[in-house]
């Protein structure tokens, strides 16, 4: 019980990252692939964090009275992968802009049999 | 105890906004859910004492993210997925596969906010004593993000200056051509 | 628009508080959470705000294109300028202690130029990608 409590964090984490995974890999739309995507960056970041935790610990400012901070160096990492992360958004949303007016469509399925066709 | 419960509730109100975006199919409310998704996830950020996170989270994805997945969206102007061709059983596999060899990683790392785990071990508790005097800036984030790694904080703006020059290149103004003149 | 007077009058009282919080949070990054990319962002909000409730040209009237090229260099410059400078006077890249008399005022006044260089660069880039997708849909 002790073990599940220590882990369900995690677990829980695990299933959100398959599930923006099985949305990348399984549904053709782009947009919502684009989705998926930043659902499973988002998760990875929860993992770091929660590593990063520390029990009774509190937000690593330095203050009186506090004896325990959590680690930062997690929180760095993740700060600077959120606003790469919203810089490989942004340029995946412009392609997916010029390839709607090269195809006319952001269907995955399509866009290969119009491939296929040419 | 408290603290326990808002985790819980947090990480279950997320698991179904992420299942909710991977079946519904109106790209309209997929979009909106993944706000609420990153608005959730700055939440779960602040219990578990990431303030900075948290500040960076629900600006950059409540904010900007959505706001550019809606332009996009009100450019390519298809507001409904099309249903799968075919049932994915391939995809399902590789993500059950997946995952259990993740949770089988798992079972490896200490448990959740130990104090005595190998990642609060080494340079963590250097930078908490020492930084302050060091840099005289008592929010240790920006003093390990400025001082202590400034060099990766100057490859990390390189790397939004290089994404804003990149769509420019893909969407930036067309010169007064002609219209219907497609791009070769 | 005709019928969005209530977004107009809300949102020219937001847009300067909006502002000031962004300010707010880029100078106070030292002693409470913040710093150059939760400001930029928010700054660059407040002019997607206008952007979004006044129409696009307006907003281009207000910010220009061209300003925000500049500036989004800018922010680079002035951080790997502050690298540069700590060369030039004496120290490694990016060493803080040599810029100013003592150790701990270089540290703030390095920690401060970055931060700067950081919050510039994050703003205009985020305006200049949300102004690229607005045109792209206007033309």
């Amino acid at each position: 019980m002790e073990f599940v409590f220590g882990h369900y964090n995690y677990w829980i984490v695990i299933l959100l990252m398959m599930v923006g995974f099985y949305t990348v890999i399984s549904r053709g739309n782009l947009i919502k692939k684009i989705a998926g995507l930043n659902m499973f960056q988002t998760s990875v970041f929860l993992l770091y964090i929660s590593i990063g935790n520390v029990k009774e610990g509190t937000t690593p400012i330095i203050a009186e009275g506090f004896k325990v901070y959590s680690n930062p160096l997690p929180h760095v990492l993740i700060l600077t992968a959120i606003v790469v992360g919203v810089a490989t958004t942004a340029l995946g949303l412009a392609l997916v802009v010029r390839i709607k007016e090269a195809y006319g469509t952001i269907e995955e399925e399509e866009i290969h049999e119009q491939d296929k066709s040419l | 105890m408290i603290d326990y419960l808002i985790n819980i509730i947090l990480l279950a109100f997320l698991a179904i906004t992420a299942i909710a975006i991977l079946r519904i199919r109106s790209l309209l409310a997929v979009i909106m859910l993944f706000g609420i998704f990153s608005l959730l996830s700055a939440g779960l950020f602040v219990v578990l004492d990431a303030a900075d996170v948290a500040f960076t989270e629900a600006a950059v994805g409540a904010g900007i993210s959505t706001v550019l997945m809606l332009a996009t969206l009100a450019l390519t102007r298809d507001h409904e997925e099309k249903p799968p061709a075919h049932q994915p059983w391939l995809p399902l596999v590789v993500v059950v596969i997946t995952g259990l060899a993740l949770v089988y990683g798992t079972l490896d790392i200490p448990a959740f906010s130990d104090p005595d785990a190998p990642s609060q071990l080494h340079v963590a508790p250097r930078y908490i004593e020492h930084g302050l005097e060091e840099t005289g800036v008592p929010n240790l984030v920006t003093a390990v993000l400025a001082s202590y790694r400034g060099f990766d904080t100057l490859g990390e703006v390189t790397v939004i200056f290089t994404a804003g020059i990149g769509v420019l290149l893909l969407l930036g103004r067309t010169r007064r051509r002609k219209p219907k003149e497609d791009e070769q | 628009m005709k019928h969005n007077l209530i977004l107009r009058v809300v949102a020219k009282l937001l847009i300067p508080i909006i502002v000031l919080f962004a300010l707010y949070v880029q100078f106070h990054g030292d002693f409470g959470p913040g710093g150059g990319f939760q400001a930029g962002v928010i700054f660059s909000v407040a002019f997607i705000l206008y952007a979004l409730v006044y129409g696009y040209e307006t907003a281009e009237r207000v910010m220009p294109e061209s300003v925000l090229r500049v500036l989004a260099s800018l922010g680079v410059l002035i951080y790997a300028g502050t690298g540069i400078a700590t060369l030039l006077l004496g120290g490694n890249f990016l060493d803080y202690n040599v810029l100013a008399g003592t150790p701990l005022a270089g540290q703030h006044v390095g920690i401060l130029l970055v931060e700067l260089g950081v919050g510039v660069t994050v703003s205009s880039v985020m305006l200049l990608i949300f102004f690229a997708f607005v045109a792209r849909g206007n033309s």
